[in-house]
């Protein structure tokens, strides 16, 4: 190491005129690469490691134990994973967490798609449209969430007060008092907080394709569907591609949403596995069986994080 | 380009955007309706054959008044504000070094350290809510701002980490070789050519940023208890519900004056936010 310094200076003796060097000296050890790279981590690895590596570690240790809150608990092994497996709360919150995360994924997918592709064209007012189709992602999803639990309403829906007077229905619907419908209600709504994050950043894709492809295609006789699949998708594949891990991830380890919408409720019958982990091992204190749960996550976690870095690499190396 | 027929663009492009338009801010509008009507026409019948649900003869401020006056409101604007802003400054300072370091040093390791950073960017903040709860009680933070500062910075730095990484890489090379050339020391060269260079990626990361420790709830919901500590969608979610009974009217006042702060911040910097947001995908 020490080399290395002699031979910066040296280098830079040659190079630099003598006041310079005199100038330089009280910073001379940051011109070793290595230890300024260091010196320049270290705030960053130092707060990552104490708060996420470290709490990793100490969740998949409270996992394995059988902490409660103000009860220091020991080793039990697998038994919270087998608890949690074994339990039919558990087993509806990761059925309901795929379910939800696959449709809103697909819903999220199409319409962004539809919606990057009419942001794409010129209009009058374009600039302000696109920057109000951001806003619901914008908006802290707590706050936006309540203003659709008032909408799903029970007595004073305004949305059964259309259907109703549309004619669509005559009864009330059972927006969130009913397990089914409550776990629709909580796509419809994640649909409409995540599709402006696919619809801009498919748009951002879409404007990076040199138009001439289109003229070109159109000349070939392609209509607008033939030019979609043709054209534009698999330009657009990579970009999707990311955009739908993230959003994976994002809907997969949902908490808020549901935590406003339904509470889990009615029933248990529409947790997540983060609103169940939330109720075991906050609300209930059983920190050990809250760690497993959430543990659940992991797995398909590793999966798409996995598959997002081999992508990566595969971009790196074309 | 392709010459369309007016009728068809009326069906393809025209009514579908006008849905997606009304889809989309119906709920904003809905907010803001609720939140100046008074409670008489709030809670009347679905039925009823006076209801007129999408606008209000009497509008009112009451709820406003409410709300500002007799809840902690105003003191949950300013914790969010605080603990948003500071977590964000010091999530784009370990960032900016971070990210510089990435990109443009050579040293053992690098590669790694890149992705575990890009990783832990990935990792959601409900996998490890429940033992971060212990490590903030034993670190006797608990209940104070500083969970939430220090907390914050472990999804915003990866993010800024890789946005300002990824626009280092754009900044050519040369321009700090001549300042070196002259004289400058990495590190000068660093602060003084560089940085300011890369204003505006700072910017679209802090902003990014900014809007997401505004946004964040778990860890607000689960490290802070005093209800004049909380931050507004916690403080709006646990204190404004008295028992079962849901005051919808200064709900959505609470909802709406929490959103407003954000909702500005993004208006005036639109263009660096969507940059942040796409670059936050593409790195």
């Amino acid at each position: 190491m020490r080399k290395a310094i002699a031979g910066g200076s040296a280098r830079v003796e040659v190079l630099a005129p003598p006041r310079a060097v005199r100038h330089q000296r009280p910073g001379g050890f940051l011109e070793n690469e290595r230890l300024l790279a260091a010196m320049l981590l270290t705030p960053t690895v130092v707060l990552l490691g104490l708060f996420i590596a470290y709490p990793f570690v100490m969740g998949v240790w409270l996992a394995l134990s059988n902490t409660s809150v103000g009860n220091v608990g020991e080793f039990v092994g697998l038994r919270n994973f087998q608890k949690a497996w074994n339990d039919s709360i558990f087993q509806t919150a990761f059925w309901n967490t795929c379910w939800y995360t696959a449709w809103a994924t697909v819903f999220k997918l199409t319409l962004g798609m539809w919606l990057a592709l009419l942001l794409n064209r010129s209009f009058r007012g374009k600039r302000v449209v696109r920057a109000s189709m951001l806003l619901p992602f914008i908006v802290p999803t707590v706050l936006s969430t309540f203003a659709w639990r008032w909408m799903f309403d029970p007595t004073f829906s305004v949305l059964n007060w259309l259907l109703f007077r549309g004619g669509f229905i005559t009864t009330k619907l059972p927006f969130l008092s009913d397990g089914a419908y409550g776990m629709w209600c909580a796509i419809a709504v994640n649909t409409w907080r995540g599709m402006p994050f696919f619809a801009i950043t498919l748009l951002a894709g879409l404007q990076t394709i040199n138009p001439d492809l289109h003229e070109a295609a159109s000349l070939d006789g392609a209509n607008g569907w033939h030019r979609f699949w043709n054209v534009t998708w698999p330009l657009l594949k990579p970009v999707t591609l990311v955009v739908v891990v993230f959003s994976i991830i994002q809907t997969f380890s949902d908490f808020q949403l549901i935590y406003v919408l339904t509470g889990g409720g009615p029933a248990n019958s529409t947790h997540l596995i983060a609103t169940y982990a939330y109720q075991v091992g906050v609300a209930t204190g059983l920190l050990g069986e809250g760690a497993a749960i959430s543990l659940f996550m992991l797995p398909v976690l590793f999966v798409v994080v996995w598959l997002q870095l081999r992508y990566l690499r595969r971009l790196e190396a074309t | 380009m392709v010459i369309e027929r007016r009728w068809k663009k009326w069906v393809y492009f025209y009514i579908p955007l006008t849905v997606f338009v009304v889809g989309t801010l119906f709920p904003f509008y809905w907010m803001f309706i609720t939140a100046i009507r008074p409670d008489a026409e709030l809670y009347r019948s679905w039925r009823a054959v006076n209801n007129a649900p999408f606008w209000t003869l009497s509008p009112t401020l009451d709820h406003v008044r409410d709300l500002l006056a007799k809840t902690n409101f105003p003191s949950w604007i300013w914790n969010t504000f605080f603990i948003a802003m500071v977590s964000t400054l010091i999530s784009l300072f370990c960032g900016l070094l971070g990210g510089y370091a990435l990109a443009r040093l050579k040293f053992p390791m690098a590669g790694m350290l890149g992705t575990s950073i890009f990783v832990t960017y990935l990792v959601p903040p409900t996998l490890l809510f429940i033992p971060l709860a212990d490590i903030i009680r034993s670190f006797r933070l608990g209940d104070t701002p500083w969970a939430l500062i220090l907390t914050y910075p472990t999804f915003l730095i990866p993010f800024c980490t890789w946005l300002l990484m990824g626009y280092f890489k754009t900044i050519p090379k040369e321009l700090e070789e001549c300042a070196r050339i002259d004289g400058a020391t990495r590190f000068g060269a660093m602060i003084r050519i560089i940085f300011p260079i890369a204003v505006p990626g700072i910017l679209s990361a802090g902003i990014f940023a900014f809007t997401l420790s505004w946004n964040e709830f778990i860890y607000a919901l689960v490290f802070l208890s005093s209800p004049e500590k909380k931050t507004v969608p916690v403080g709006v979610v646990s204190e404004l519900i008295r028992g079962d009974i849901y005051f919808w009217g200064q709900l959505m006042a609470g909802a709406l004056l929490g959103s407003i702060p954000v909702a500005l911040v993004y208006s005036f910097f639109v263009e660096y936010y969507v940059t942040g947001l796409t670059g936050s995908v593409k790195g």
